[in-house]
């Protein structure tokens, strides 16, 4: 008995096992990306599994084509940007204050930051006051809510802590002030976490589509990842109710589009993150260590 | 004895009296400085003034209010207005059956969810942490937190590819070994299954990161210190590593509590149409419906059924923590 689960045989079954995972994460990619390079007939006969079949762009240039998919990832691309700059402006002007062991008043306010990560007003309020605000239909609606998260404001107040105190007071008695040490000594130190934090806002915006539901009612300000949603509803050929319903959801889209849509929203998104990864551990960890 | 007592007496008072004086000056003295010190930061306050703003309007503001469930909301009235009810809408809402099966289904889903994905990332990080080549580990690493990175939308999308009756893979897989297609994404009992199993595929490699940094950082002392007392690889784990990434977990698990009704909202509202609404209605798809998807908006009904779950999840989250205070030793606050 022993014999066969000793630990040489389980290295085994453990390097098979991971090998079973990257193969299932990764077939649902490799297999939209050979749909959406093959022809509509070989889709429809079951033919596609791992590489194109009849392989073509035709779907990639009727994408390319539509003015409304240019128009929607335009939107995207501006959501993320402003949004992202946005948001690690404003989570850097909070976090920053915070850092200082000795600011009063500031672990009340930090309490009453964190408080908003457990208790929200929730949909409905949240949608009247966007409403209030005269923010409805706006572009802005995209990108204010959700600029500065109390989970953020944690993580990089708990890294502008762990900058050593000694340098700060040196450049302090070179003269600097409070904002000139967070210019010339924080920020720069601070790119790990700054990278991190402004790709999970990135990321956050890049896919968000949620809000365009309920804040928007011109298609012209839609992201990409609505029209998409719009496509695959379309497709789905779901019951839609009230609201739901909109003229681009209507129609019925040949698999290959789904693919190639799919394909275009996903990738630049994936490939900005090889560059940032080495940062997450250390981000994240930093943020888990107090609460 | 009389007069001795009232002499002490004065003599306490008199020193209780310079006491006191002392402290008024003491703390006259403190908000001096304090006002000093808040001067001299006062750079800092400027910074912190837009942030606060941030989250006084577009937190607090809808955290008051919630107050329209408890409110007759007129449409196009404002957050502030309205004539108070009590207790009326949360009335309504325990007579509708539609809000019950929302307030069932999501505490099946998020439950069995909680049960079935919260352990996975910690046997996947453990599994991980035993392969030994660096690089392999590396790329294994990378390629499943890939997923974290999709859109619910482009997941929902895969998944009614992948799962569509007449040209998804997996259909055709079932015709080729003789079986029938399976419309799963129209099957209210196929809808948990996908559910679940989707989102680990999504957030397993993610959510393993953590546990995977937590067991870099056990002390490898301790392993030589099992392995001297005669402890096999297998012992090892039970006595060195899970106990080296428990205040981890602990936490994690308490996050994850408190956060488990609030799962999802965006991929069920994807994934859900009429034909499932049994097992696939959850409370804020509900709340989404009642509020903004109908023809006639009841917000406050809504917002009352938002309060109930925000509620809920208050209490969950205060709950576990002291749980975990109690028997752990480890918690949030």
């Amino acid at each position: 008995m022993s014999r066969i689960f000793n630990y040489k045989n389980f290295l085994k079954l453990n390097s098979g096992i991971m090998l079973l995972l990257v193969a299932i994460t990764l077939f649902p990619f490799i297999y939209m990306l050979a749909v959406s390079f093959s022809s509509s007939r070989a889709v429809l006969a079951g033919e596609v599994i791992f590489f194109p079949v009849d392989f073509n762009f035709t779907a990639y240039t009727h994408m390319l084509k539509q003015s409304q998919f240019w128009t929607a990832y335009k939107n995207t691309i501006i959501y993320t940007s402003v949004g992202t700059s946005l948001s690690l402006v404003l989570t850097i002007m909070c976090a920053y204050p915070l850092s200082k062991k000795n600011l009063i008043g500031g672990s009340i306010i930090m309490k009453v930051i964190i408080f908003t990560m457990f208790f929200s007003g929730g949909l409905i309020p949240n949608f009247i006051l966007i409403r209030d605000l005269n923010l409805y239909d706006k572009m802005w609606a995209m990108v204010l809510p959700g600029a500065i998260s109390a989970y953020n404001v944690m993580i990089m107040k708990t890294f502008f802590q762990g900058i050593p105190e000694e340098l700060k007071e040196a450049a302090r008695i070179d003269g600097l002030t409070d904002i000139g040490v967070l210019i010339k000594i924080v920020l720069p130190l601070s790119k790990p976490i700054i990278a991190t934090i402004g790709l999970f806002v990135a990321v956050w915006l890049w896919n968000e589509w949620f809000i365009s539901l309920i804040y928007f009612k011109t298609d012209a300000k839609r992201p990409v990842a609505m029209y998409l949603r719009n496509i695959v509803l379309g497709a789905m050929n779901t019951i839609k109710n009230g609201k739901e319903v909109d003229s681009t959801a209507a129609k019925t889209v040949p698999q290959t589009l789904q693919a190639s849509t799919i394909m275009l929203t996903s990738i630049p998104i994936l490939c900005v993150y090889p560059f940032v990864q080495k940062y997450f551990t250390k981000g994240i960890l930093i943020g888990s260590v107090k609460g | 004895m009389a007069v001795n007592d009232s002499i002490i007496d004065s003599k306490t008072q008199r020193i209780d009296l310079a006491k006191d004086k002392a402290k008024v000056k003491k703390k006259r003295n403190d908000r001096k400085l304090m006002f000093r010190q808040m001067k001299k930061d006062y750079r800092l306050y400027l910074l912190l003034l837009l942030p606060i703003i941030y989250f006084i309007i577009f937190k607090y503001v809808p955290m008051y209010g919630v107050t329209i469930a408890f409110k007759r909301f007129k449409p196009g009235g404002s957050l502030l207005s309205g004539e108070w009810v009590g207790w009326l809408y949360f009335r309504m809402l325990l007579k509708d059956s539609s809000f019950w099966t929302a307030f069932k289904n999501t505490f099946i889903l998020s439950f069995s969810a909680l049960i079935i994905g919260f352990p996975i990332p910690i046997i996947f990080a453990l599994l991980l942490n035993e392969v030994r080549n660096n690089g392999r580990k590396r790329v294994i690493q990378t390629i499943t937190y890939l997923p974290r990175f999709l859109s619910t939308v482009v997941v929902v999308s895969m998944l009614s590819n992948l799962l569509s009756p007449s040209t998804g893979i997996i259909n055709k897989m079932i015709e080729f070994f003789g079986g029938k297609s399976v419309y799963f994404m129209n099957e209210s009992s196929w809808f948990r299954p996908i559910y679940i199993i989707s989102d680990i595929w999504q957030f397993m490699g993610w959510n393993a990161i953590l546990y995977i940094a937590a067991l870099s950082g056990v002390d490898q002392h301790l392993y030589e210190a099992a392995k001297i007392d005669g402890a096999n690889k297998w012992k090892q784990m039970i006595h060195v590593t899970l106990p080296g990434i428990m205040p981890t977990i602990v936490i994690t698990l308490i996050l994850a509590v408190g956060n488990t009704l609030n799962i999802g909202f965006e991929k069920v509202l994807l994934m859900y149409n009429p034909n499932i609404y049994d097992t696939a209605d959850i409370l804020q798809t509900y709340i989404y419906r009642l509020g903004l998807a109908s023809s006639i908006p009841r917000f406050s009904s809504a917002t009352a059924a938002g309060l109930f779950q925000a509620v809920i999840c208050l209490t969950m989250l205060w709950t576990t923590n002291r749980l975990a205070k109690k028997y752990s030793d480890y918690s949030l606050w």
